[in-house]
C-alpha cells in the first residue's frame, strides 16, 4: 500500500508537540527566570508548529480529524514521533542535550520543507518553522557549550546526558516506505539524506563544548511505527485526560 | 539636616506635583523600604502565581487552550522579570529578593495558596484573580514611582488579556454540558471569597495603606477598589448563569453599588500566617526548582568568565 502524504506530515507533527508537551513541563521549574521564559517560549514554538502541521495531516487524511482529535484521541501505539522526544526531561543538561540533538535535525528537515515547491501548504508551515527552530538552535546550542565548557561538574553531567541520548538519534535518520515515498513525490529528501550534515554540527557543537562524541552501539528505535518507550504512555495519559474523562464536550 | 530637610522638601513638592521619582532621585528611606517590599512582593507574587496554573499546562482539554495557557503563565515570568528590575533600581538584588522569598520573609498574594482542583479554575483565575490583579494593579501605572509605574503598564496591557481568555475559558464551560457548568459554578465558589480578600485588610484595619496613600505609591483604598471589583463582577456572573457564593449579596438603590456579605478574615490570616492549603507546596517547588538550577547558573557563571578570559588574552595577544 502506497504511503499517504499524511502519514509523513504527521510524524513531523507528532515531534513537534510530543516535544512542546514536554518542554511545558519545565514551566516554573527552571533553573533561572530568563531559562524557565526560553523554555516555554520554545515550547509555544513547537506547540504552534504541531497545531499546523497535525490540522494539514487530518485536512489530507479526510477522516474529519482535526488537531484536537489527533493530539487526545490517538493511543501510544498510533503516535509517530521519534523515541528521543518523547524521553523524561531529567536534568537541565538532559534537556538541553537532547534538544540540541532535536534542534539540529529539525533545521535540516524544516529547511529541506521550505524548499520544495511539491506541497505549498507544507512548505509555508516549514518556512515559519524554519525561522523560529533556528532560533532554537542557537539557543541549545549555546547552552550544550556553557554546560560542557562551565564547571567540572556541568561538564560530566552533560557528558553523561549525551552518552545515553546518543543511542536515540540513529532513528531520525532511518527511512521506510513512508520517507521512501514522501521522497518519491518529491517532498524531502531521504532523512539518510539529512545525517552527514547533522553530524558535522553537532560534532563542531561538541567539540567547542569540550564534549567528546560517543560511540554508542545501542540503537534505539520505533516511534515511526507506534512502538515507543513506556513514558509515552504516560505523557499521554495526563495530556489526554479531560478530552476522554468528557468526550463531546467543547472547551 | 538643613541639606536633607531641603532634600525632603523637594521630594514632597514632586508627589504633590505629580511628577515621577525616579532612581538616582534621593528619596526618605521609608518610601525606599516601602517600595522594595511592595515590587518585590508584587514579583514574588508573580513567579509563584505560575504554578497554580502551571498545574494545568499538560492537562489542557485542546490544543488550543494548551497554547493559550502557555504563553500567559511565560506572561507572569515576564511579569516577575520586569518587577525584580523595577525593584533592582532601589539597590537590592534579585537574589537577596529571591533567598527572601524562599526563606519565607518576603510575602507574595496569598491567593496562590489555593489549590487549582479543576480545569474550570484557570478560567475562575483568569476572570477573577487577574480580575482583582487589574483593579489594583491599573492605579500602580500612575503610582508615584517611575521605573514601578512604567513596568506597570505593561503589566497591565497583558493583565486584561489574561482576564479576557479567563471569562471566555467561564463562557465556553457555562454554555457546556451539565458537568461543565458545575465545574464552573465549583469553581466561582471557591475563588470568589479568596478574590475579594486580594484588596486586602478593610481600611480600618490596614496597616500600610495611609502613608502609601500619602505618597501617592496607592491611589485607592482596599475598600474602595473591593467595591469596584464586585460592582464590575456581580453582573459579569450573571451573564455566565452562575451564583455568587454571597447570599448577602444584593443591589443597593441608594448607594448604587452591590452590599454584599462580611468577609471572612480569620481564613485570610491564617492563609497569611503560613497555614493554606497550598503554602509549603508552593514554596518548596519555588525552592526545589533554585537549588537544581544551582549548577546549571554556576556553569554559565564559569562560562562567562572563562569566554571573558579568553577575549581580554586575545586582546592583549594582538
Amino acid at each position: 500500500m502506497a504511503a499517504q502524504d499524511h502519514e509523513w506530515i504527521l510524524r513531523f507533527g507528532d515531534d513537534a508537540l510530543v516535544l512542546a508537551q514536554r518542554l511545558s513541563e519545565w514551566c516554573s521549574h527552571g533553573p533561572a527566570l530568563e531559562e524557565d521564559i526560553a523554555l516555554s517560549n520554545i515550547a509555544l514554538d513547537l506547540l504552534g508548529q504541531a497545531r499546523a502541521l497535525l490540522t494539514l495531516a487530518g485536512q489530507r487524511e479526510g477522516r474529519g480529524r482535526d488537531e484536537d482529535a489527533l493530539a487526545y484521541f490517538r493511543t501510544d501505539r498510533e503516535y509517530r514521533n521519534a523515541l528521543l522526544v518523547e524521553l523524561p526531561n531529567g536534568h537541565f543538561g538532559d534537556t538541553i542535550v537532547r534538544q540540541m540533538l532535536f534542534d539540529q535535525f529539525a533545521v535540516l528537515r524544516y529547511e529541506a520543507l521550505a524548499n520544495q515547491t511539491v506541497d505549498r501548504e507544507l512548505a509555508a508551515i516549514a518556512s515559519k518553522a524554519l525561522k523560529e527552530v533556528r532560533y532554537h538552535a542557537a539557543h541549545s546550542a549555546q547552552w550544550v557549550v556553557r554546560l560542557g565548557d562551565g564547571t567540572e561538574e556541568s561538564h560530566q553531567r552533560a557528558q553523561a546526558s549525551l552518552d545515553v541520548l546518543w543511542s536515540y538519534t540513529a532513528e531520525l535518520f532511518e527511512d521506510d516506505a513512508v520517507s521512501q515515498a514522501c521522497s518519491d513525490a518529491g517532498v524531502m529528501p531521504l532523512n539518510a539524506g539529512f545525517e552527514a550534515s547533522w553530524t558535522a554540527q553537532v560534532e563542531a557543537i561538541l567539540s567547542e563544548a569540550t564534549l567528546s562524541c560517543p560511540e554508542s552501539s545501542a540503537l534505539h528505535t520505533g516511534g515511526r511505527n507506534g512502538r515507543h518507550t513506556e513514558h509515552l504512555s504516560y505523557m499521554l495519559a495526563e495530556m489526554q485526560v479531560l478530552p476522554r474523562t468528557y468526550p463531546g464536550a467543547a472547551w | 539636616m538643613t541639606q536633607e530637610m531641603d532634600l525632603n522638601q523637594r521630594f514632597e513638592d514632586y508627589i504633590a506635583s505629580d511628577q515621577k521619582i525616579e532612581a538616582k532621585d534621593w528619596m526618605p528611606d521609608a518610601y525606599r523600604k516601602t517600595l522594595i517590599r511592595q515590587i518585590s512582593q508584587h514579583a514574588h507574587s508573580e513567579i509563584i502565581g505560575m504554578q497554580p496554573e502551571g498545574n494545568w499546562i499538560t492537562r489542557a482539554p485542546s490544543l488550543k487552550r494548551k497554547s493559550i495557557l502557555l504563553a500567559k503563565v511565560q506572561d507572569e515570568a515576564g511579569h516577575g522579570l520586569y518587577l525584580y528590575s523595577a525593584a533592582e533600581t532601589l539597590g537590592i538584588s534579585r537574589d537577596e529578593m529571591l533567598d527572601a522569598l524562599h526563606t519565607g520573609q518576603a510575602k507574595y498574594s496569598s491567593i496562590f495558596n489555593y489549590p487549582t482542583l479543576t480545569w474550570a479554575d484557570m478560567g475562575a483565575i483568569g476572570w477573577l484573580v487577574d480580575g482583582a490583579a487589574i483593579m489594583n494593579q491599573v492605579p500602580l501605572c500612575k503610582c508615584s514611582y517611575g521605573p514601578y509605574a512604567r513596568a506597570m503598564v505593561r503589566v497591565c496591557k497583558e493583565e486584561s488579556f489574561h482576564q479576557r481568555q479567563g471569562f471566555q475559558i467561564m463562557l465556553n464551560l457555562s454554555q457546556g454540558t451539565t458537568e461543565q457548568k458545575e465545574m464552573a459554578q465549583d469553581a466561582l465558589n471557591r475563588w470568589w471569597w479568596p478574590s475579594l480578600m486580594m484588596f486586602g485588610p478593610n481600611d480600618a484595619s490596614s496597616k500600610h495603606s495611609e502613608q502609601s496613600m500619602r505618597w501617592k505609591i496607592k491611589r485607592f483604598s482596599n475598600d474602595e477598589l473591593r467595591q469596584r471589583f464586585v460592582d464590575m463582577t456581580v453582573p459579569q456572573a450573571e451573564l455566565l448563569g452562575l451564583t455568587v457564593p454571597d447570599p448577602d449579596l444584593q443591589w443597593n438603590e441608594e448607594t448604587g453599588h452591590y452590599d454584599f456579605g462580611p468577609i471572612d478574615w480569620s481564613e485570610f490570616e491564617q492563609v497569611v500566617a503560613g497555614n493554606g492549603p497550598c503554602n509549603r507546596e508552593r514554596i518548596e517547588t519555588r525552592v526545589k526548582a533554585h537549588e537544581n538550577g544551582a549548577w546549571v547558573r554556576e556553569a554559565a557563571a564559569a562560562y562567562a568568565t572563562k569566554s571573558a578570559e579568553r577575549t581580554s588574552s586575545q586582546t592583549s595577544a594582538a
